[in-house]
């Protein structure tokens, strides 16, 4: 409604302006905060072009095979795509299945039941949790969770799902601490504030007299978040969830140090492998200016942004504003 | 309810089958509504034992570290009794430059989004890819940036990292001024004008200056989240374990120095590592509880 005021309103102050004798600043204002509007469009576009054109050799060598080939073989000059992408798409769903449901807890415990005194604490501490640098999980994870993970969790699994037909080959393999799960853990740890912040905003959003109803024919809390909180907020919801998945596809540093910096694809989640924007961190520096192997690093940020441009695009769409 | 539809004879044993089904039910329900709040509250402590965790390995691994010496040392080869003065200056310098640089811009975008895009599909298309470059990969702007200033000139330098970080400061503060101005109210402006200034001094003078609070706080949380920023600076600022202060040279800072000495085998660059984490860390965080908190206070009243 505002928006509809503002139009009609401002047209005629423009136009009043405009009719002072030194009313030229005017034009000049408008032309340079469309002129900044523009470059944040720009932006965008000039990282993909600017990546394509990097990877321009990496694309003309090997062609579309490029995606699918899971060779990476600096000696052989062989490069492909694969196996930093399988990577990056194992971690993320690792984190995301992982978190979700943490996160979904965590929103459910501060909208519906904490205590004013003590929703406002605790939500001050999940977003502290999502402000912690991502360099700092890095650390953390290297330093604490790894010599967990090999010494407690990953045999534990390796003795319990491990065993079953189907799991298998996912939990097999020397308990080294690093690995693709490991990975998908931190990553778990670092998206959980993120998806829980935005549940918790899309729940407080919704129009108390739809829970007050519920709650006045008798439903349980989890009667009200389950039939009528969930269904009235689920588009947003899932926006929330693909916003921390491309969180998740895009993370270095903390997956850096953790992965392990193999690039083979692998079954068991327990192996070491990469992702595309650890692959970059590690082996860019290594790289030789003008190098058919830079060139790829500069095709795998490509894709890398192609990937998170289409989750965060559904993500924003879904959670669009006022929508 | 359904007792009283019941033929006559049936009433009190319909009742008292409904009774006890409806107890079942009833148990039935509570027993689920407890297991979802056990659940969701477990859960919740698990992600504050995380928090807890972080910081608790930082502070315990950090502080032994933090003295006069190591905040007034150049860095040093292993085992040669370096401090972290190189970074702390390098990150200060690249991350005020940054915001120097990247702050502008996202008012103005933001300003543009607020106060003259009202509809139009080019400012929804800017606030659309705002809001995704808000979480778009931060190496992916390094790479950007290396090939734009880095590649060219064939060197790493400390401009280079500047505009990375800027570039990830623009989005942060483009959604913040714009949410500060809608809640500017209309009436205000409409004062403004009728009293015939122009917009672009309606804007300015009233709006801004109304919002400049909030503004502020989103420029801090621009602050916050580009000093522990890694990634861009890899291939951009690239770190320098020499003492410089020079833009055009490879420029240190904190994330990439902690990168680099953090699996490293002298103890006392490891050391050094804890330290840097547990600077940043504490930086970043008080900035964000302080910025938070300013927000919180304007918003209630």
């Amino acid at each position: 409604m505002s928006q509809s005021v503002r139009t009609a309103t401002w047209p005629a102050a423009a136009s009043a302006g405009g009719a002072r004798p030194s009313g030229f600043g005017d034009p000049l204002f408008g032309l340079l905060v469309r002129l900044c509007g523009l470059l944040v469009l720009l932006l965008i576009g000039g990282i993909m072009l600017v990546m394509a054109f990097g990877g321009r050799e990496a694309f003309s060598t090997f062609g579309l095979g490029f995606l699918w080939s899971p060779a990476w073989n600096p000696v052989t000059n062989r490069f492909g795509a694969l196996a930093p992408v399988y990577g990056t798409i194992v971690t993320a769903v690792i984190g995301l299945l992982i978190a979700v449901p943490f996160a979904f807890g965590v929103a459910f415990c501060l909208t519906e039941m904490a205590p004013r005194w003590l929703a406002g604490p605790l939500g001050t501490a999940v977003e502290l949790l999502a402000a912690v640098p991502s360099i700092i999980f890095g650390m953390w994870g290297f330093f604490v969770i790894v010599p967990a993970m090999a010494r407690h969790v990953q045999p534990l699994l390796r003795h319990s799902l491990g065993q079953l037909p189907l799991l298998h080959t996912l939990f097999s393999g020397p308990p080294f601490g690093t690995g693709l799960l490991t990975a998908g853990l931190i990553l778990a740890v670092m998206i959980t504030p993120f998806v829980a912040a935005v549940m918790r905003d899309v729940f407080n959003s919704m129009p108390a007299v739809l829970k007050e109803s519920a709650y006045g024919l008798g439903s349980t809390r989890w009667e009200v978040m389950r039939l009528v909180v969930l269904p009235w907020s689920r588009q947003a919801v899932i926006g929330g969830i693909m916003l921390g998945l491309g969180r998740a596809l895009g993370e270095t540093m903390a997956v850096t140090f953790v992965i392990g910096n193999t690039n083979r694809i692998s079954a068991s989640l327990f192996s070491p492998g990469n992702t595309i924007a650890s692959l970059i961190a590690l082996e860019f520096p290594e790289s030789a200016a003008g190098s058919l192997k830079l060139s790829s690093l500069l095709a795998l940020g490509l894709i890398l942004m192609l990937i998170s441009f289409v989750t965060l695009f559904c993500s924003r769409l879904l959670l669009r504003r006022g929508a | 309810m359904s007792g009283a539809m019941a033929p006559a004879g049936g009433v009190e044993r319909d009742q008292g089958r409904n009774r006890g089904r409806d107890r079942g039910l009833d148990r039935r329900r509570r027993l689920r509504d407890g297991l979802a709040t056990l659940l969701c509250g477990l859960a919740t402590v698990l992600v504050l034992l995380a928090l807890f965790s972080i910081l608790a390995t930082l502070v315990w691994n950090g502080i032994g570290g933090l003295s006069v010496a190591t905040l007034t040392r150049v860095t040093a080869p292993g085992g040669e009794n370096g401090g972290l003065l190189n970074p702390i200056v390098g990150s200060v310098i690249q991350v005020a430059l940054a915001t120097l640089l990247g702050a502008p811009i996202g008012i103005a975008a933001g300003i543009f989004l607020a106060e003259y895009g009202a509809g139009s599909p080019f400012a929804t298309a800017v606030r659309f890819i705002s809001d995704m470059l808000l979480s778009a990969p931060s190496i992916l702007v390094g790479l950007f940036v290396y090939l734009l200033l880095v590649a060219p000139v064939r060197h790493f330098s400390g401009y280079a990292g500047i505009v990375a970080l800027a570039i990830l400061v623009i989005p942060i503060v483009v959604r913040t001024t714009e949410d500060m101005l809608r809640l500017v109210p209309l009436s205000m402006r409409e004062a403004a004008a009728a009293l015939g200034a122009p917009r672009w001094k309606v804007v300015l003078l009233v709006c801004v200056r109304a919002a400049a609070g909030g503004m502020a706080t989103g420029v801090l949380l621009a602050v916050a989240r580009i000093a522990g920023e890694t990634a861009p600076l890899l291939f951009t600022s690239l770190g320098n374990l020499n003492w410089s202060t020079r833009l055009g040279a490879p420029m240190a800072s904190l994330p990439v120095t902690i990168y680099q000495y953090a699996g490293s085998a002298f103890d006392d660059w490891v050391q050094l590592a804890w330290t840097a984490a547990l600077l940043i860390t504490a930086g970043v965080l008080l900035l964000n509880m302080g910025a938070r908190f300013a927000l919180r206070r304007r918003g209630e009243r």
